[in-house]
């Protein structure tokens, strides 16, 4: 299965029609729940009044951060067994566009946080510091990318440092949960079905869907620029050596 | 397969680590340095010095480790000495554990034996948790050199990798440093912490050395 989508060919003829229709629907999705999250639904004083309108950018944000995170270990693990270039192309593109929602995640997190507990940042609060840790790992997986002197040994400590971090997660997930949790509880996937009133789950969810589709859509678009700029390089090597 | 290139390579690392101006004690000037400017830095309080005490030698113990780790690949890259090992056909991880562990013994173990003095100095109580806390130093130590280890392997081909290896290092030392500091606060939760601790440190062993392989093999290249 992966290896039908190994081929660079393959993939930019899906992606040039796939990208635009997520775009689309990406843009309506999120127009229509940031529409409804910021002037339709009601404001839960319980959460902070208004406030909680932030809601609808950090909970896509902060799904985002750990899909992302996840998306590129898996990447990097096919691309480390099978050596299908397009996941490494993947795992590549997805590096700072997950950084950015991480980063998204915590400042929507921190002005979220200031008017309802009273303060920016709260160290023994374990998801707060779970994405703070998860963005270092992005951070550091593009520097060391950035490092390398080949593409080739740029894919390798990349995936190799992708795979650690991602088996390294459940256990910082779990030494910062030792500390109290200040956090809410998760109230959309639950055991017994969503806690959340409708009237916000809806708008909630359009906005997840949303960011994903958007999400998906800036992968392909820079997997697409990489790809031809691997191309444009193979045409410019072949120039100079006179072929 | 023989076991002479992991034990060439654990022996090279034991005597590079005093030759060439005592490099292991690069690490313990460094030790005594926070230990040193902590007090002038916070204030000479007794009590504050109390509290801040064992958590300020985890970071020191940590900053340690990684002041030490950013030439224990680098090295073997450039005089070709991974190479060979690695003709050998012994496995990377092997030496990379060999290494990562000669690293602990010369620079982190003699953190954790000093601790004690330390630990009198910001104004603990000398008596017999002093020296659980040594083992607990000595403990998550070796968790630091392995997950460092990864991290210096990584950029082992990398001129000047001090920074990338601080910024794989320091996601990855988290859980160590949080069981080691919750074990020594005697707060809630601390009587279980040192089993973690353990455990984390054993998870380090177990998976470290792999990462650390693949990274060498991939610098050797």
């Amino acid at each position: 299965m992966f290896s039908w989508f190994a081929n660079p060919h393959r993939f930019l003829t899906l992606s040039s029609w796939l990208a635009p229709i997520c775009y689309a629907l990406g843009a309506l999705l999120i127009a229509w729940g940031l529409w409804q999250g910021l002037w339709i639904v009601p404001k839960d004083e319980y959460q902070g009044g208004d406030i909680m309108r932030v809601m609808f950018l950090h909970v896509p944000a902060a799904w985002l951060a750990m899909a992302s995170y996840m998306g590129m270990a898996v990447m990097s693990f096919i691309w480390f067994i099978w050596r299908h270039e397009v996941a490494d192309i993947a795992a590549k593109a997805i590096a700072p566009l997950g950084a950015t929602w991480t980063a998204l995640c915590l400042v929507t997190g921190s002005i979220w946080g200031k008017p309802t507990w009273g303060t920016w940042w709260q160290w023994d609060d374990a998801r707060m510091m779970s994405v703070l840790f998860m963005f270092f790992l992005f951070l550091g997986y593009m520097a060391l990318r950035g490092a390398m002197d080949t593409r080739q040994k740029a894919a390798r400590a990349g995936a190799i440092l992708a795979m650690v971090g991602a088996i390294n997660v459940p256990l910082i997930k779990f030494s910062v949960d030792l500390f109290t949790s200040l956090h809410q509880d998760a109230s959309v996937i639950t055991v017994d079905g969503p806690k959340m009133a409708a009237v916000y789950l809806w708008p909630l969810l359009a906005s997840g869907l949303g960011h994903s589709l958007l999400f998906a859509g800036l992968v392909m678009t820079l997997m697409q620029a990489e790809i031809w700029q691997r191309r444009a390089a193979q045409i410019r090597a072949r120039l100079i050596a006179g072929d | 397969m023989s076991a002479a290139p992991i034990i060439s390579a654990f022996r090279q690392a034991l005597t590079e680590a005093w030759a060439g101006g005592a490099g292991a004690l690069m690490p313990l000037g460094f030790f005594a340095g926070a230990a040193v400017l902590v007090p002038l830095g916070i204030g000479t309080d007794p009590n504050t010095l109390r509290a801040v005490g064992p958590g300020i030698l985890w970071v020191a113990l940590a900053l340690a480790s990684l002041v030490t780790l950013e030439r224990i690949f680098q090295a073997d890259v450039e005089d070709g000495a991974l190479d060979l090992w690695l003709q050998t056909g012994a496995p990377a991880s092997m030496i990379a554990a060999a290494k990562a562990f000669a690293h602990w013994l010369t620079a982190g173990l003699p953190l954790a034996i000093l601790s004690p003095v330390f630990a009198v100095m910001f104004q603990a109580k000398a008596d017999t948790s002093l020296l659980t806390h040594m083992g607990l130093y000595a403990l998550g130590g070796l968790a630091f050199f392995f997950w460092g280890g990864v991290g210096a392997a990584l950029s082992a081909t990398v001129r000047r990798g001090g920074l990338l290896i601080s910024l794989i290092a320091l996601p990855l030392y988290v859980p160590t440093a949080i069981f080691g500091a919750l074990a020594m606060s005697g707060g809630p939760g601390s009587t279980g912490a040192p089993l973690f601790l353990a455990a984390s440190t054993l998870f380090a062993l177990a998976v470290a050395p792999f990462a650390m392989g693949a990274a060498l093999r991939l610098a050797a290249d």
